[in-house]
């Protein structure tokens, strides 16, 4: 794992997020911060905790439930050469807004032949696993990595969250930075162990495209994000020798790493809590039969069957994957 | 579908796509630009030349993208809907009224830079029932924005006439629901808009928030080059082409005693302000550039 042994400041994720989000601010007064109950309510998911306590609702703005109108002010303030950070509730929500997601902040760059740039970042709070249902509950990771021009970032851990922070704000090009609520550390939905971590107090980046290998192994080769990182650990300790990889980011992919743990296990697992098809878990294997198939004894992908997420506990808990479907995945590139 | 036939196969053409054309919209254009400063910014939709030239676009390489010339302003990649031209703070965007939210996005700028910019966001009457245009009048209402939205009243969205899609017919008394100043120029005479917009974008300049403006003017054309316009009688498209605000400037000029000599030599200060094809830069080579499948991102690095 990148992160230092020996760190004895631990933060929750959205703890390592917000301290980077107000170490940008303090350096440059062109940053802001945009969202529905931002301010006053510090972020639903935590996500801007004591933001509007130091610099006021001029710049932690709380906005109209208008997602296409404060997105798309986001885009322009971004070519005119502010920084904002404009934040979607739930990514479920980008139904609302996506013209200015995908047409605008996503293309605008490449459509004018690069005579304008939209540093922003827009992040989102996805993911289930607290019975909230089909539009509350969805990660949609390969729904915005599908789309050129932006690029998407998905944490798993404190340490993790704030280098991949620093790295989005600083971005001269939109970013999608994707949170999963289970891992924020927020108190009415309490997180696993894994994401809280040690954080250096210093600012560091993490750059797009570095997949990190949380856990090393010789014998399956576990893909993942997001949540599902701390469930492929739980999964690892199951007896067989698991490498356990974390994207880390979609967009840029980081093929090399993947390919390099591949040649070495001929065995890929590939876990998203995305939906099955057209989704990460094609992309990734895709990437690898076309340039590592020689290598590959075995292939499973583990990710939520294509229907919505249902409401019911139980019924939830069957399509989400778990540790012991990663098992299960596991134990069957070995039959 | 017999009479649907374009007139011409547009995707053969040497002008690609679409393209739609802005004859009888200038005073909209004119009108409302002239108040404008390089530094302020336009958003402007699909129909968009006419407000281009208003804004002071580059016309050579705002030709050039029409051609899709790698020497466009957009190296041939945006193409004559999607017109940015950022020297003269102008972006386009085709999707309707996708362009008002970042024109709030601009003004909003402005207000926290505390400068004395204002936005402009251009939409056609077609749009007025859009959500991101209602979304973008609240926004710019609870925050006092410096931004005017001009809706362009050409009575037609494609074939559908404003009376049988939008309510009410007068499209400035969306801005009542916004607690928003609403005008409405209700002909097609440039120098009425100017008037109007005097007041809207000084409202904006000042600091006093913004507008919503609708001006009135006529699509002397068809929607698309090739577009036979089936769904129009010829007597509506007759009754357009006599609404011509160049027309009515002119009558009004000679009522100052401008003789017909000093109005051809201002006719013929147009063109000449672009070189034409042979300028515009070289024919688009068979094989596109190395630059087709890159500059998704901007050609800067991340600050370090």
């Amino acid at each position: 794992m990148a992160v230092p042994a020996d760190l004895d400041r631990t933060m929750t994720m959205s703890g390592a997020m917000v301290e980077v989000i107000a170490t940008e601010m303090r350096a440059d007064e062109e940053m802001f911060y945009m969202g529905e109950d931002v301010a006053d309510c510090d972020g639903i998911f935590d996500s801007t905790e004591g933001l509007r306590e130091e610099f006021g609702r001029d710049r932690i703005m709380d906005v109209p439930i208008s997602e296409t109108a404060y997105i798309g002010a986001a885009v322009s303030a971004a070519q005119e050469g502010m920084r904002p950070i404009a934040e979607l509730m739930f990514v479920d929500f980008f139904g609302v807004s996506m013209d200015q997601i995908y047409n605008q902040m996503a293309k605008n760059t490449y459509m004018s032949g690069a005579s304008v740039s939209v540093p922003m970042v827009l992040t989102a709070a996805v993911g289930g696993t607290y019975n909230d249902a089909a539009q509350h509950s969805q990660a949609l990771y390969g729904t915005f990595a599908h789309l050129p021009g932006m690029k998407v970032v998905v944490p798993s851990t404190a340490y993790d969250a704030k280098g991949l922070m620093h790295n989005a704000i600083r971005d001269d090009d939109p970013v999608v930075y994707l949170f999963h609520k289970r891992l924020m550390g927020i108190g009415w939905l309490p997180a696993p162990d894994g994401p809280k971590t040690g954080v250096p107090e210093e600012s560091y980046t993490i750059p797009f495209g570095s997949a990190d290998v949380k856990r090393e192994g010789a014998d399956v080769t576990v893909v993942t994000l997001g949540l599902h990182v701390h469930r492929a650990l739980e999964a690892a300790e199951d007896g067989v020798d698991v490498e356990v990889i974390d994207l880390r980011s979609l967009v840029p992919f980081d093929e090399e790493t993947v390919l390099e743990s591949v040649r070495k296990t001929g065995k890929l697992v590939v876990v998203d809590e995305d939906y099955r098809s057209f989704g990460v878990t094609g992309e990734v294997i895709s990437r690898i039969v076309e340039n590592g198939l020689g290598d590959l004894d075995s292939v499973e992908r583990v990710a939520v069957p294509d229907v919505p997420i249902p409401y019911s506990r139980p019924m939830e808990n069957e399509i989400v994957p778990d540790s012991d479907d990663i098992i299960d995945s596991i134990h069957n590139t070995n039959s | 579908m017999e009479g649907k036939t374009p007139g011409f196969d547009i995707g053969a053409g040497q002008i690609p796509g679409e393209l739609h054309l802005a004859a009888g919209q200038e005073a909209a254009a004119v009108g409302v630009c002239h108040h404008l400063r390089d530094y302020d910014t336009v958003t402007a939709p699909h129909r968009l030349h006419h407000i281009a030239i208003a804004k002071g676009v580059d016309l050579n390489r705002m030709t050039a993208e029409i051609f899709g010339r790698e020497t466009g302003l957009c190296s041939g990649k945006g193409g004559h809907m999607h017109i940015f031209d950022m020297d003269v703070g102008f972006a386009a965007s085709e999707i309707m009224t996708e362009g008002c939210p970042p024109a709030v996005g601009a003004a909003l700028t402005a207000k926290k830079r505390n400068e004395d910019n204002v936005a402009v966001a251009y939409i056609g009457e077609g749009a007025l029932d859009q959500g991101a245009f209602l979304e973008s009048l609240n926004f710019a209402s609870v925050h006092d924005l410096p931004v005017v939205f001009v809706v362009e009243d050409n009575d037609w969205a494609i074939s559908m006439p404003k009376d049988r899609i939008t309510a009410p017919r007068d499209g400035s008394k969306r801005a009542d629901g916004f607690d928003m100043t609403g005008d409405r120029v209700d002909h097609d005479d440039v120098v009425a808009v100017y008037e109007a917009a005097g007041e809207a974008v000084g409202r904006a300049r000042d600091g006093n928030g913004p507008t919503l403006l609708e001006v009135q003017v006529h699509r002397r054309m068809c929607h698309f080059m090739g577009d036979p316009q089936t769904y129009r009688s010829k007597g509506d498209q007759t009754a357009h082409r006599k609404r011509d605000s160049i027309e009515r400037l002119a009558e009004d000029l000679r009522a100052f005693d401008i003789g017909d000599e000093e109005l051809e030599a201002l006719r013929d200060r147009g063109p000449r302000s672009c070189q034409g094809g042979d300028r515009v830069g070289p024919k688009n080579n068979r094989s596109p550039s190395r630059r087709l499948l890159t500059r998704t991102c901007s050609p800067t690095h991340p600050r370090e």
